[in-house]
């Protein structure tokens, strides 16, 4: 017994880090800890207590939320908008992600610079873009209109068409990449089997490789959804105040109402089913993997 | 590779994808052409091309004050961030035990946060710090946002690092400090810079917290686009929208040009 422990002390010895070299990293890890508990969590937990303490002591706010009609309202256009854009990203981000994967090498890099290059554009060009193109006196009306398959242009913005096409737009890309993630890490001689077996191409794809892509499904559904509940830019931009969600009704509770208890329970609220969906997202696929760290 | 064979449904499925594509790409196709034309309203070139929104955008204090302090802003938000964010990478990744990594998570929530969120608590906090419409606070709270960033990159970069050349350093007799310059960074170098490039991008497109946190004296490029898309369109934006597509495009293949030369 003795020995052994001996043995394991020198053992430890060998290695050179020990305990107390340890404590010296700690110190690295110091000013970024101090710098988002600062100011990033305490801010964060300030929201909550304002949640419970404005204008008065107790869970007035949260209940408030749940008997204002106006409130229902929001989450309700929230909820459907933030629905309908998750299937149609994750649909289109599909289609997208599938060509990508059976594309050849060189088709493929020209098919990513596609995703890419909108991946990483200002979420404000793009609502300008959008807005260029759909509103009445817009490419797509005008275009329209010269050949005369219109003759008034067709409202696409400061409703909520206008707000599905922007957001669905941001959320492909997002969208394909777990999905891209996916099929590449589907193995070939599967599909390759299974057309040997008998199977056809479109028989191969239903019970072979989209079954395998399941993950990257539930994955990429999560995702985009939790992305689009705090959707601020789009909605406003291209809805012209007519499809209000909520981060546009909690900026209205702050700066024109100044209800700041309802606006931060509402933020708490939103913050936590956000935290609820990454928890059952995490569990499924490698989180930093998905955040973009390739 | 994958390979269905040939059949026509596989063909239609690709030809929808490619559809997907250009979906995908159309506001580019739109937004720089617009920006070229010779009207003073949004319009696609139709009598040639001007010039006319650059020199618009060029020759105008508001737009230029607003390209310099976002550029300013973006660089010293991202070098706190890749500062602070490099070193706890480093640690925690040292430190490598069960609570490190959970504080490794911790420090990626403000990239989970909806930034309606984040908006309302900094704003609630800059209040107490005094640090509204500065550009202390800016820069601190664009830092903030960036620093998960730089977690990520750094630690990705770090897992691919053969811990046993910082334990010989310190066996020669290196302190942790001095095996991290000498070692550590020139190693992963590629993930810091990679970290770098997406900090600085993260506050040059920030908008929600900006918009919050500022009122006369700040003024960054996304709020002047904010303020210009709300008050009055016209090409300049466009104009605008096609310098920053162009920068943001530097600066992604800045960091794929370091990573190929990384992974080489």
């Amino acid at each position: 017994m003795a020995t052994e422990v001996a043995a394991g002390t020198s053992r430890r010895k060998l290695l050179p880090i020990g305990n107390r070299q340890d404590q010296v990293y700690w110190l690295f890890v110091l000013p970024v800890l101090l710098c988002l508990l600062v100011f990033f969590l305490l801010p964060l937990f300030q929201v909550f207590w304002i949640s419970l303490s404005d204008p008065a002591v107790g869970p007035d706010n949260y209940i408030k939320l749940f008997d204002n009609r106006a409130i229902k309202r929001v989450v309700l256009t929230t909820l459907r908008i933030c629905t309908i854009t998750t299937v149609f990203s994750v649909v289109i981000g599909y289609m997208i992600a599938f060509t990508v994967a059976i594309a050849p090498p060189r088709t493929r890099s020209m098919l990513m610079f596609a995703i890419l290059v909108p991946f990483w554009m200002s979420v404000l060009v793009r609502a300008f873009a959008w807005v260029t193109l759909l509103r009445s006196e817009g490419v797509i009306n005008s275009f329209l209109m010269s050949f005369g398959a219109i003759s008034t242009p067709l409202s696409m913005t400061n409703n909520e068409f206008g707000v599905l096409v922007g957001m669905v737009h941001y959320m492909v890309p997002y969208a394909v990449l777990p999905l891209l993630a996916s099929m590449d890490g589907i193995n070939p001689s599967l599909i390759a089997a299974s057309r040997g077996l008998g199977a056809g191409p479109v028989q191969s794809f239903v019970k072979i490789f989209m079954p395998l892509t399941k993950p990257g499904i539930f994955a990429a559904l999560i995702l985009v959804f939790i992305m689009t509940l705090g959707f601020f830019v789009t909605p406003i931009i291209l809805g012209g105040g007519n499809t209000v969600m909520i981060a546009e009704y909690i900026t209205v509770q702050m700066q024109q109402t100044l209800r700041w208890g309802l606006a931060s329970a509402l933020a708490t609220a939103l913050l936590v089913v956000v935290l609820l969906l990454i928890g059952a997202l995490s569990r499924s696929m490698d989180m930093r993997k998905m955040l973009g760290g390739g | 590779m994958i390979d269905f064979g040939r059949s026509s449904s596989i063909s239609v499925a690709k030809l929808l994808g490619w559809a997907g594509a250009l979906f995908l790409l159309l506001p580019s196709f739109v937004i720089i052409p617009v920006s070229f034309t010779t009207h003073h309203y949004l319009s696609l070139p139709d009598e040639g091309l001007s010039l006319r929104h650059y020199q618009n955008l060029f020759s105008n204090p508001l737009w230029l004050g607003a390209i310099g302090q976002s550029l300013l802003i973006a660089v010293l938000a991202a070098i706190l961030a890749v500062i602070t964010g490099t070193l706890g990478a480093i640690g925690l990744w040292r430190i490598a035990s069960r609570f490190g990594d959970s504080l490794r998570n911790l420090m990626l929530m403000p990239l989970i946060v909806p930034p309606i969120v984040s908006a309302l608590a900094f704003y609630k906090a800059w209040v107490v710090f005094g640090l509204l419409d500065s550009y202390v606070g800016v820069i601190i709270a664009h830092a903030v946002l960036a620093i998960p960033y730089v977690i990520i990159t750094v630690t990705t970069s770090l897992s691919n690092f053969d811990g046993r050349l910082e334990q010989a350093a310190r066996n020669l007799g290196a302190n942790a400090w001095e095996a991290m310059w000498l070692i550590i960074v020139p190693v992963i170098r590629p993930g810091i810079l990679s970290g770098a490039v997406l900090a600085f991008l993260a506050s040059w497109d920030e908008i929600v917290v900006t918009l919050f946190i500022s009122s006369q004296k700040i003024m960054t490029l996304p709020k002047a686009i904010w303020n210009g898309i709300r008050d009055n369109i016209d090409p300049t934006v466009a104009a605008v929208g096609t310098l920053v597509i162009v920068i943001t495009l530097a600066a992604t293949c800045i960091r794929l040009y370091r990573q190929s030369r990384a992974a080489a």
